[in-house]
């Protein structure tokens, strides 16, 4: 199957659309978590939340036997929360350092949950096999119900940072000031981080514990290069989420064997990147043009500079003087005379220069101008 | 003197962990002294504001603000934190910065609108950054970041600010305008209270004091009690001698 004829089954194809929908949404959610994640700098909390939801759906399997989703999700919720609020409290309680913190949740839980699958799949239960989908996320598996789901926490989940927007950003940017202005900060940053759970805990049956820390982090990071308001990044995530979703769905969907949670964080990591180069304001490309134009330009205007100082020291300050005498100077070539001429501070004539008026005020306000940009 | 008292702290005592950072601080703050609080590094000067602002929890001892605890009367009351405590790099504006000072008025939910926009414009008119409230906030000097958290306080249109180390990093020109302020604030009857590092600057620039070193040395008129005894008795070292001429 090819990439088009995926497009036309889309809007066809019962269960592919069902994928799609859900992989769309899920990633939409994470970017738009996933933005706050990043920016209080707990970039690794979804990956350690992710990781201390295997437990609770070995421990909701142990207790129930079946292989409802919901029943499932519910126990990676209830694990996953245990998980997020140890960190928090290794933190306030300890001298341990967050990376510590994440790092020993990480480990502890992600370890106990693989014991508990091991020890699941040695039992003589017909039932067993599947769970170990939640490692790296099985896409095909979502039907109706789980996108409804999924569909339900996103839509929970942007009221919520509609309603309680500026007391987000409000904590996001400083914490302390948003306590002495009467805001609970705690119940604030206990919302984000239930909902940052709830985001991971519905993504596990698509992309897995392993790799789900990059479907929030991924779309957030390609967000920030673009954009330097909160607003446009939350949305740009959300978008970068929800588009690498569906393309990773296609990708997976038109080639065999190629499993569509990898191929969407792949998508993911590629807009990462893009962004990282090509961003207009951020991006290393554009940094790196700007640079070069910016030393080029201060060399030409330095050269100004010293014919400026040449100049003064005549009368006529379109006295012509030889080029020669711009030899002890370092600082220009002849491309970069002709480049002077073009912007018409000098008039070359053979082997002969002479500074025009433009070119005398503009080294006259040199200084003035520089300071100004400061 | 029948002056009222802006700030009453009582038997604070403030640890982390094992160690006492601020013990037993007993402190009357008068309305409308511009006052700074000065001390060695690890004196809790920082420590004494945050737990007087509720941000950190005292072990014992209490504070009110005019007469009442600082829960009721967080309205009275503007912080201006240190320049270094959040990330610059945050995406946003000067005048978004600015307008969260207005947030605690507004409450829970409510969105600021053209009322709050308006004096956020205000504040960042005083502070003269007003040609800069649309730009981004990780493009601003070390200056201009500290005029912006002063606008913020400002906006929030208290009768008493805390600032820490406003003075922290920044050139000639922002230290001037930003003193300016803080004495018109003063003239305008508001309560001032400053951790500041500059002991060369204390006599001109305040007219109270406060010496701390995890207790509280002394307190009072900048002419009554800034003296040698007192930043020997603070610092630990004959501060006039211990400087090389």
């Amino acid at each position: 199957m090819s990439i088009t004829e995926y497009f036309n089954l889309l809007f066809t194809d019962y269960t592919l659309r069902t994928i799609s929908l859900g992989t769309a949404v899920l990633g939409a959610i994470c970017g738009m978590l996933g933005s706050f994640a990043v920016l209080r700098k707990q970039s690794l909390l979804g990956d350690a939340i992710s990781h201390a939801a295997l437990p609770g759906i070995a421990i909701a399997f142990l207790i129930t036997g079946a292989k409802d989703t919901n029943i499932l999700l519910l126990g990676a919720l209830v694990s996953g929360l245990i998980g997020a609020f140890w960190i928090r409290g290794m933190i306030s309680k300890t001298h341990l350092k967050s990376d510590t913190a994440l790092g020993l949740v990480l480990s502890l839980f992600f370890g106990f949950g693989m014991l508990l699958l091991t020890y699941i799949q040695k039992q003589p239960n017909a039932n067993q096999a599947g769970l170990d989908k939640y490692l790296f996320g099985q896409a095909a598996t979502l039907v109706e119900s789980d996108v409804l789901l999924m569909v339900l926490v996103t839509a929970i989940a942007l009221v919520i940072v509609l309603l309680f927007w500026k007391e987000f950003k409000l904590l996001l940017f400083d914490s302390d000031y948003a306590n002495t202005l009467g805001f609970n900060t705690k119940f604030i940053d206990i919302l984000i981080t239930f909902f940052i759970v709830l985001a991971i805990v519905i993504g596990l049956q698509t992309v897995g514990v392993v790799l789900m820390s990059a479907m929030l982090l991924a779309p957030a990071a390609a967000a920030r290069q673009w954009t330097s308001s909160l607003a446009v990044m939350v949305f740009l995530a959300a978008l970068i989420g929800a588009f690498s979703g569906v393309f990773g769905t296609a990708i997976s969907a038109s080639q065999d064997n190629l499993s569509t949670g990898p191929v969407i964080v792949l998508v993911a990591s590629f807009f990462v990147v893009l962004s990282f180069v090509f961003s207009p304001t951020r991006g290393l490309l554009f940094k790196q043009i700007r640079l070069i134009k910016n030393r080029r330009d201060l060399q030409l205007k330095k050269t100004l500079q010293f014919m400026y100082g040449i100049a003064q020291t005549h009368e006529n300050i379109d006295h012509p003087h030889t080029i020669r005498i711009l030899n002890n100077f370092q600082g220009f070539t002849k491309k970069s005379l002709r480049k002077m001429e073009e912007n018409q501070w000098i008039l070359l004539n053979k082997q002969q220069w002479s500074l025009t008026l433009k070119g005398f005020t503009e080294a006259q306000n040199l200084f003035n101008q520089q300071t100004q940009h400061e | 003197m029948t002056q009222k008292i802006a700030i009453q702290v009582d038997d604070l005592t403030v640890a982390y962990n094992y160690k006492p950072v601020l013990w037993d601080i007993d402190l009357v703050i008068p309305e409308g002294v511009l006052m700074a609080i000065v001390g060695p590094n690890g004196a809790g000067k920082s420590t004494l504001i945050k737990a007087i602002l509720g941000i950190i929890d005292p072990i014992a001892g209490s504070v009110a603000i005019y007469g009442e605890p600082y829960k009721k009367q967080r309205k009275l009351v503007a912080y201006v934190p240190q320049k270094g405590s959040v990330d610059w790099d945050f995406p946003t504006t000067a005048l978004d910065v600015v307008m969260m000072g207005t947030y605690g008025s507004l409450g829970w939910i409510k969105r600021p609108g053209q009322k709050q926009k308006k004096a956020a414009l205000e504040a960042l008119e005083k502070v003269d950054m007003l040609s800069f409230k649309s730009r981004q906030i990780s493009q601003l000097s070390g200056g201009q970041q500290q005029r912006i958290f002063l606008a913020r306080a400002l906006v929030q249109n208290a009768s008493i600010y805390f600032m820490d180390e406003p003075f922290q990093g920044v050139d000639a020109s922002t230290e001037i305008a930003i003193i300016n302020i803080l004495k018109e604030l003063r003239k305008a009857g508001k309560t001032v209270v400053v951790v500041h590092h500059d002991l060369q600057t204390v006599p001109e620039y305040f007219d109270w004091v406060t010496f701390l070193n995890v207790k509280k040395i002394a307190t009072g008129a900048v002419k009554d009690i800034f003296n040698d005894d007192n930043l020997t008795k603070t610092y630990g070292i004959n501060y006039k001698v211990a400087v090389n001429k």
